[in-house]
């Protein structure tokens, strides 16, 4: 593996502004040590590394001239066990290339910002050892949903889908005593346990074909959120068939066909083929309780 | 310009249900949020949520509890207000659908968590704050409350009236991250900060990488104290490489932990003879750091928290999230080894100053969440006690800013009576760097020469009043400051004055602190603001600039790290999370009050109030704090 440090290609104007001031030149001159010792700092930090890890990343942005047209970078990052996709993206944009841009917040899995598409498949990064993939290792924004700059892409229509099937609770049985909570048992709440752990990552959505060719298609993740609540008792009868009524629409629950690769590239491991295959069932059922 | 009645900052579990509130209440509610609002890392929240919810518990018990846990620097109002309101609070989230976890008889469950008399902790399996969070949202949907995500708050509109008191607020400025526009946000009624922690200040957390802090610091330089922000809670077992959390958990169901020559060092070495493991958290952090600094750590870092004689069955029932966090982040499999562990920086206890309405002393500004200081936490938070604080004062601080008649407030704000000067000795001047060079300060328009914030211009002599122009000028303001930032193509990049900063926080204003450490810190964050002054941004981009808004964040890291330590240097004290190594006792005759600092245009000043332990029907006596 190589232990070059990718050079820098945003330098653009060598031209400064003149500043008369002594003390100012000064100062820049220190900067500018300062910016030489980072870089050879990174490079000896490359250097000691027993390992360094190679990353192709994916790179556009509209405005800036040279990214306009897609492109890939390469990064050589140094390798620490334990390391993550998401780490090597920061140490890459920190000591590389302060523009490199991707989303990131929680570094847990639990966000849901840092769905990319990595060596081929979707995958949460801060969630992924950068040790159990091939090298080098590509990374590139989900597919299938208009590209924003770099890694980041569109999250609207994921959102709008989401919104598209009454995400919230309605039931007409909240108890009116004070203090006083809706029973649930047990088993019902284990019923909808996998299908409450959704954080919003668009990995499914994205893995999809059927949404790829279909706009308007719900999508698993959508569908997976009407589980949630179609399953849940203590909405009440009435509800579910209004439910009902939402997923089993054109777009909805029947455009599946069965192919698992939500299910495959889930991170939170959510069944939502299968939820989606019951959610059919029911649909057969309560057409039959009305024919 | 956009307008609203009340404006929410940040879409966390405070600001969801302020916004969810407000809207209750009829305002037109907007939430204006960095990070869409499920992203927010209220979602990361294992443990649960305390309320009384059941007979042989009581909201009294939940208050004597959240004050001893406090070490005596709570304000007994607020204490009172939140044991009081959490029982209905969390039955409403259960009405609207939380999947809590239940009991036999389809209950809410309850578990024990520290320094609680009694097992009051909610909770929805291991991701209580990711249910809550998500729920939250759903009703937010379900208002039709408008969401502007992606939109980062960089300042505050306030009039600049020479006391802080007798300004107002009257809006945000916002930068539009998709789309690289600056806007403002006019709000007739409020403005609530709800922008979550500030762990960033550390380079070693369980906090988000966007909790940067940015509600404090514009507050603060806005004219708001900040209150106790040296009582900064550090969790004693976090992944030495990411930070992640490993839950109390471990320990409660009889996790060990072990230094590098094999001794289970919290008995061996006497830190906690009776309690070991499940000694509180600043015990266990100081421990831990104790072994490594005596060379007794594993890599000179960290130490092992092992769970495997508990035996593979016992883990997969009752602790499995905890061997998907360690194979996930750390590369570790829990049921074959014993898993690295660390102190982390966790939880801020000062905050924003407000009083139980969540309203600081500038009117239409209120704070709510764990930027918010009312205070229930004083010098120590019980784990589960955020969660409740988010939804309580959420709430109040939302139907306040709506307009809804409350009950007025016992919790004073701002420079007032009660409050006595105080002095700290500095090596180096604290606050804003006065550059007299002629080149454009990094942190400031054309007309202000220093970077003290949006306020000290006044261009007419007077006080600007008319909501309108404040927040137009603030917005000219803003514009300039990204634009700055944006053409200037030379200079430091903030990546490493954040690196720099964070790494001297870690080694000076820890879970052990002293004198000469504090100083250094000082040192360290002069310098710091010093370069700060030449911050440049490589990006030259509109579209989705994260060089632009890291650099945004940095400034406000540099102004809390230096709130904090400002205050750990003033605190001639141990009292709760806050360790002196030249003074090692509480000293209550001295220190029952409030460190509160405030920005003063620049040149921080210090001043205390006095705790409130009075509550509705009795007084708390401060007792020794021991478990
Ligand atoms: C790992 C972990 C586990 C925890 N477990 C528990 C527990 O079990 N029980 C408990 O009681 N507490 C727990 N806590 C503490 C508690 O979760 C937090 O204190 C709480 O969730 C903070 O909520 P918040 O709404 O104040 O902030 P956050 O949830 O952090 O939300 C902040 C919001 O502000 C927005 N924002 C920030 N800056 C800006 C800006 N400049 N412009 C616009 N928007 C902005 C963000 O986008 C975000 O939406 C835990 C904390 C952590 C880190
Ligand atoms: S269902 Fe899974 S893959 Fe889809 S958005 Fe939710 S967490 Fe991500
Ligand atoms: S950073 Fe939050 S899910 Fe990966």
């Amino acid at each position: 593996m190589s232990t070059q440090v990718p050079e820098t290609e945003t330098e653009t104007e060598a031209e400064t502004k003149s500043k008369p001031n002594q003390e100012r030149r000064m100062a820049e001159k220190a900067e500018r040590r300062e910016a030489a010792d980072r870089e050879r700092l990174a490079r000896e930090e490359l250097e000691a590394a027993d390992e360094t890890v190679h990353l192709k990343v994916f790179r556009y942005d509209p405005e800036v001239e040279g990214k306009q047209e897609p492109r890939f970078d390469d990064f050589h990052v140094p390798f620490e066990k334990g390391m993550t996709v998401l780490d090597a993206l920061i140490y890459a944009r920190d000591h590389y290339d302060s523009s490199l841009t991707f989303r990131h917040s929680c570094r847990q899995a639990i966000c849901g910002s840092d769905a990319m598409f990595v060596n081929g498949s979707q995958r949460l990064c801060c969630k992924t050892q950068l040790g159990e993939l091939e090298t080098p290792v590509r990374v590139e924004p989900l597919p299938h949903q208009e590209v924003v700059k770099d890694l980041v892409v569109d999250m609207q229509h994921f959102y709008d889908q989401m919104e598209a099937v009454e995400p919230y609770f309605q039931t007409d049985g909240t108890p009116n005593g004070e203090l006083e909570e809706q029973r649930q048992d047990r088993k019902n709440r284990e019923k909808i346990k996998m299908s409450t752990r959704c954080i919003w990552c668009g990995a499914c959505m994205s893995s999809c074909n059927i949404a790829a060719g279909d706009n308007e298609y719900l999508g698993p993740a959508a569908i997976n959120k009407a589980y949630r609540f179609y399953m849940d008792e203590r909405e009440g009868k009435d509800m579910q068939e209004h439910r009902m009524r939402v997923l089993e629409q054109e777009h909805g629950v029947w455009r599946c066909q069965t192919q698992f690769s939500c299910t495959e590239v889930c991170p939170k491991d959510i069944p939502l083929t299968e939820h989606i295959q019951e959610l059919k069932r029911e649909a057969v059922k309560s057409n039959l309780k009305f024919w | 310009m956009h307008e609203h009645d009340v404006i929410v900052v940040g879409g966390g579990g405070a600001g969801l249900r302020a916004a969810i509130a407000a809207s209750e209440e009829g305002a037109d509610t907007a939430i204006v949020t960095k990070l869409h609002p499920v992203r927010s890392h209220t979602g990361a929240a294992e443990g649960g949520i305390n309320a009384a919810l059941r007979e042989g518990d009581s909201w009294e018990d939940h208050a004597y509890d959240t004050m001893k846990g406090s070490d005596y620097l709570g304000d007994a109002p607020a204490i009172e207000t939140l044991a009081k309101d959490a029982p209905e609070e969390v039955i409403n989230l259960e009405h609207w659908g939380m999947p809590f976890s239940r009991e036999d008889d389809g209950r809410v469950s309850q578990r024990p968590f520290g320094g609680l008399s009694f097992p009051r902790t909610t909770y929805a399996g291991a991701e209580t704050g990711h249910h809550l969070l998500h729920t939250m949202y759903e009703q937010a949907v379900k208002h039709g409350i408008q969401v502007y995500d992606e939109w980062q708050v960089t300042e505050l509109a306030v009039t600049d009236h020479e006391d802080p008191e007798d300004r107002k607020c009257h809006g945000v400025v916002a930068y539009d991250v998709k789309h690289g526009n600056v806007e403002g946000f006019k709000a007739n009624r409020g403005v609530i900060l709800a922008t979550g922690g500030p762990g960033q200040v550390y380079d070693h957390t369980t906090n988000a990488v966007s909790n940067t802090g940015d509600g404090y610091a514009m507050a603060y330089r806005a004219g708001v104290p900040l209150e106790d922000m040296e009582f900064v809670q550090f969790h004693p077992t976090t992944l030495p490489s990411t930070g992640v959390l490993i839950s109390e958990g471990v320990r409660g169901e009889g996790g060990m932990l072990y230094n590098a020559d094999g001794e289970r060092f919290m008995f061996e070495h006497g830190y906690a003879n009776n309690e070991g493991e499940l000694a509180s958290r600043d015990v266990v952090s100081r421990a831990e750091l104790t072994e490594v600094n005596e060379g007794r750590g594993v890599d000179d870092e960290y130490v092992y928290l092992d769970m495997r004689h508990l035996g593979e069955e016992r883990i997969l029932d009752r602790l499995e999230n905890i061997l998907h966090l360690a194979e996930d982040f750390e590369g570790v499999d829990g049921l074959v080894e014993p898993m690295p562990v660390k102190p982390g920086q966790h939880y801020e206890m000062g905050g924003i100053e407000t009083d139980e309405n969540g309203e600081t002393c500038i009117e239409g500004l209120y704070a709510a969440g764990e930027s918010a200081c009312v205070s229930v936490h004083g010098s120590n938070r019980l784990g589960g006690n955020a969660l409740p604080e988010l939804i309580v004062f959420g709430k109040r601080a939302g139907h306040h800013a709506a307009g809804k008649d409350m009950k007025e407030a016992e919790i004073t704000t701002g420079y007032t009576d009660e409050c006595e000067p105080g002095e700290v000795d500095t090596p180096v001047a604290p606050g804003s760097v006065r550059d007299t060079s002629d080149g454009v300060a990094a942190d400031g328009g054309p007309e202000s020469a220093d970077d003290s914030g949006t306020r000290r211009t006044r261009s007419d002599g007077g006080a600007l009043a008319d909501p309108q122009a404040v927040v137009e000028r603030t917005v000219e303001h803003e514009r300039e400051r990204v634009q700055s930032f944006l053409e200037e193509d030379e200079g430091v990049q903030h990546a490493a004055i954040r690196e720099d900063l964070q790494a001297s926080m870690t080694e000076n204003v820890n879970v052990f602190r002293n004198e000469d450490g504090l100083r250094t810190a000082l040192e360290d964050i002069r310098e710091a603001r010093e370069r700060y002054q030449d911050v440049c941004v490589d990006d030259p981009s509109r579209t989705f600039n994260t060089d632009l808004l890291h650099t945004l964040e940095t400034r406000n890291l540099i102004d809390l790290a230096e709130a904090i330590t400002l205050g750990a240097l003033a605190r001639e004290e141990f009292r709760g999370a806050h360790w002196r190594q030249e003074f090692q006792e509480r000293r209550d005759d001295e220190w029952l009050k409030h460190t509160l600092l405030r920005w003063n245009d620049g040149s921080p000043e210090l001043f205390y109030k006095p705790v409130i332990l009075e509550g509705e029907s009795k007084t708390y006596e401060p007792k020794v704090r021991s478990y």
